[in-house]
């Protein structure tokens, strides 16, 4: 038998060089964490008990589930990541992760979020799991990411499925008001949050041809969007505490995070051009802290017994 | 195959990561058993 020397330029040993932080990068770990924590903050507000092992188990079963779904969307999407500055270096566009690897990565650790969460947690948020990977998978990343300027309106559904599947987790019930207004509140931060990054990177997604709304239908546009989105996302936020469904607590800071908001984007919406990516940029990072204030908030109210009893 | 030292490091790496993964999922399930057993084994009706 002959011995085959490994180059580097080959796809097996592209693959045998990735690490295991490569790997951790295949799942996204910043929209896992993301993902985790509105999760947490929903088992926190669930009434009921869970076991601190059995919430362990469902976070971390959340977690790699969010993680299989950013793996399979980077093997689907290593044609756009490898054209896109911002996501250029990813493992799989990057080389250090061969495509038909990350797939069978994604796909296996999918597979065992699920059942883990069936035989661990519950059948109810195992299958919520499966909704919320197989729509983000299917639905946006092989579907609405190419073909609609909706496209992240609607895969953000996936995105705010995990305080649904946390409180499922808990109570064993999806079919609760709360976590369903949760669930409205992060779909509705989606487009802002996306449209503000998509804004200063707007020529990243025109190369990739990633029909995102300043692409398609430009800057006024986009702005004008993600002012109007973000009243409903005020009326939402807030709507918990005036339903008595959340405290005074997180009244206050969903109220004050919600006005702040609209600032900002009243702020983007009348910038002169050149001021537009400074104030785009704004208005996304200002989108993550006000969902991690909004859910903080909603956690530390039932934690400190100023919620309304559940 | 010849592996290059890099090759071999990173495969190292890889294994124990793995090794590590699957020790932590070993005693998650086991450590799930117990808490969803209970106090239900030592009090059964003998």
């Amino acid at each position: 038998m002959t011995a085959v020397t490994a180059s580097p330029n080959a796809e097996g040993a592209r693959a045998s060089l990735a690490g295991p932080s490569d790997y951790l990068a295949l799942l996204k770990p910043r929209v896992m964490s993301l993902v985790v924590f509105t999760a947490l903050a929903a088992m926190i507000v669930a009434p009921g008990g869970l076991h601190p092992v059995l919430a362990m188990s469902a976070l971390l079963c959340i977690a790699v589930g969010a993680g299989a779904a950013g793996a399979l969307n980077q093997w689907f999407d290593a044609d756009i990541d490898a054209i896109m500055t911002r996501t250029r270096t990813r493992p799989v566009p990057a080389g250090k992760i061969g495509s038909q690897e990350a797939l069978e990565f994604g796909g296996t650790l999918a597979l065992f979020s699920v059942f883990a969460m069936a035989f661990l947690v519950g059948y109810v948020p195992a299958v919520l799991l499966a909704a919320t990977i197989a729509f983000y998978v299917f639905v946006y990343t092989m579907w609405l990411k190419r073909s609609t300027v909706q496209n992240i309106v609607i895969g953000g559904a996936a995105g705010a499925l995990p305080p649904v599947i946390g409180w499922a987790a808990v109570t064993g019930n999806a079919f609760d008001g709360l976590p369903w207004l949760l669930f409205l509140i992060i779909f509705l931060w989606t487009p802002p949050h996306f449209w503000a990054l998509a804004l200063a990177g707007h020529d990243d997604y025109a190369r990739a041809k990633v029909p995102m709304l300043p692409v398609v239908k430009g800057s006024r546009v986009t702005r004008n969007h993600i002012l109007a989105y973000t009243f409903p996302l005020a009326a939402a936020a807030v709507a918990p505490t005036l339903l008595n469904l959340t405290g005074p607590v997180y009244g206050a800071v969903a109220a004050v995070g919600s006005v702040a908001f609209i600032a900002l984007a009243f702020v983007l919406w009348r910038a002169p051009a050149e001021q537009e990516r400074t104030a785009a940029l704004r208005v996304f990072a200002f989108s993550i802290f006000y969902l991690f204030a909004v859910f903080t908030a909603l956690a530390v109210e039932k934690l400190i017994g100023f919620a309304p009893l559940t | 195959m010849n592996l290059t030292p890099e090759e071999q490091k990173k495969r190292k790496q890889r294994n124990w990561a793995l090794a590590g993964i699957l020790l932590a999922f070993i005693v998650l399930v086991y450590v799930v058993t117990i808490v969803k057993l209970g106090g239900n084994v030592a009090n059964r009706p003998m």
